[in-house]
């Protein structure tokens, strides 16, 4: 049997006001077709509801699709109610149109890696695949 | 054997008792991945006997299961009810992984702090269940929710497996889901302790509704006569063997009701059908006759696994297998005669 264990769970969530989830759609779409068990929660999630449904599914990962130019709020909301929650063990990475000065800023505040548009598919899964294989293995 | 718990587990539950929602959605995990002490902690749970009502939510896929059930959660919210929602989703057999949303039709619950929402991904189990959804409908009762909610996965004529989770089944069916002859077939007329007919403002809505009357009427006809209804190989008791003996014990015929979950029509009616099945459940006694069988097959679903694992982990019986294997490549022994040496070895 495989180990089922090992089945990595992520939370794909779209903040904010913008509606464009198209992006979202093609993580989510990617990360299941990769074998992992994706919850998707639809447009206009408020950071509380991100936060909830992160700890209710019990995900490995927290990924963001932030078009709208609120990243540098919504990132480190996210992140400040996960710890406040209990759940630090989470990653919260994600992606959008995202200057690379908030990138290294975000990132240097326990946010993890964020990914620009055009990136391929694979790089964001082996991302999230090495990350989870450091956590099992620390 | 259950032992007692490893630190790690034994603080889990700790805070599992004090009420944490963090705790609560690890220790599903625990179970759902079967984690070493997994059925220590269920041990330690289900100490607590059952409490919670759970109402079961299955149909074809696109009758709107997941709205229905959003409405039927706001409405028990407004009497401060507090919910557990467990809803399953396919994985995919090709990559193994699962795309879960239900969650998007339940948005309007998603901050709400007295329900606590679960998608599952079916991980290879064909029932319209994941294969541990009925474990972790035992955490969220013990949990203390006075209600749990489960919507299977979208199924046709035979992902029966909610019939051995739930206490109340809701079949769920749309004026497109064909004519009462598609329910009649075998399965999902047999389940269903409620009927609603979905999307009751389309064309066609009346008719079904009809149709499915009629043919519980039918039912019923030959059910006096008992011995017809019950001829030959009753697949239909084989599938529920975790309910009752019955499938529907006396005393209950299933209502058909119409509903318009996008507006919420028919809703009412359909919270007062189900505690009136509720009440009929403890009343009749069938209630404990349903739990009682659910017990019994989750004892013997336990030995079913332990017996596997004990078999194919042990050495002597891999050793047993493998010189088995030589035998009948040269023909003094078939897969039979290895397989009841291997047996006699477990047993013994």
């Amino acid at each position: 049997m495989q180990s089922i264990d090992q089945q990595i769970r992520v939370l794909v969530a779209k903040p904010g006001l913008d509606g464009h989830d198209r992006g979202a759609k093609v993580i989510a779409s990617a990360l299941r077709d990769a074998g992992f068990e994706v919850i998707y929660t639809g447009l206009h999630q408020s950071p509380e509801m991100i936060v909830n449904a992160a700890i209710q599914e019990d995900v490995h990962v927290v990924a963001m699709s932030i078009l709208s130019g609120a990243h540098m709020t919504l990132f480190p909301k996210v992140r400040e109610l996960l710890d406040g929650a209990g759940a630090n063990h989470i990653l919260l990475t994600g992606g959008g149109i995202i200057p690379v000065e908030d990138i290294e800023d975000l990132e240097s505040r326990g946010i993890g890696r964020l990914f620009g548009p055009g990136t391929p598919t694979t790089e964001v899964i082996d991302y999230i695949q090495d990350w989870f294989e450091d956590q099992e293995t620390s | 054997m259950t032992g007692p718990l490893e630190s790690a587990l034994a603080e889990l539950l700790e805070r599992f008792h004090d009420g944490q929602p963090v705790a609560l959605g690890r220790a599903i995990s625990l179970v759902e991945n079967e984690r070493p002490g997994f059925q220590d902690f269920l041990h330690e749970v289900l100490r607590v006997g059952p409490r919670a009502a759970r109402i079961g939510f299955t149909g074809p896929p696109g009758a709107g299961k997941s709205s229905l059930l959003s409405m039927v959660a706001t409405n028990c919210r407004t009497q401060d009810e507090q919910l557990g929602v467990v809803a399953v989703d396919p994985t995919s057999s090709y990559s193994g992984g699962a795309l879960l949303g239900d969650r998007i039709r339940m948005s309007d619950l998603a901050t709400d702090p007295g329900i606590f929402i679960r998608s599952m991904a079916t991980r290879g189990s064909l029932g319209g269940l994941a294969t541990t959804t009925k474990e972790v409908l035992d955490l969220m009762d013990a949990f203390g929710f006075d209600r749990v909610l489960i919507e299977t996965v979208g199924v046709g004529q035979t992902e029966l497996e909610i019939t051995a989770a739930a206490d109340t089944v809701i079949v769920v069916l749309v004026p497109e889901s064909g004519d009462a002859i598609q329910t009649m077939k075998a399965g999902l007329m047999e389940i269903a302790d409620i009927f609603v007919v979905n999307k009751a403002d389309r064309p066609g809505a009346d008719r079904l509704v009809k149709d499915l009357r009629q043919g519980l009427h039918l039912r019923a006809a030959t059910a006096i006569e008992s011995a017809p209804a019950h001829h030959g190989l009753d697949l239909a008791r084989i599938m529920r063997k975790e309910s009752c003996e019955e499938p529907r014990g006396p005393g209950w015929s299933p209502p058909v009701l119409s509903t318009v979950a996008q507006s919420g029509e028919g809703v009412e009616d359909l919270m007062d059908t189900i505690k009136a099945h509720r009440f009929w459940l403890e009343e009749s006694g069938e209630l404990e006759e349903r739990r009682r069988g659910r017990r019994k097959v989750r004892i013997q679903d336990v030995v079913d696994r332990e017996l596997r694992r004990t078999a194919w982990r042990s050495d002597t019986v891999l050793a047993e297998l493998d010189q088995g294997l030589e035998r009948i490549q040269k023909r003094k022994d078939t897969p039979y005669s290895v397989a009841w040496d291997i047996l006699d070895r477990l047993l013994r």
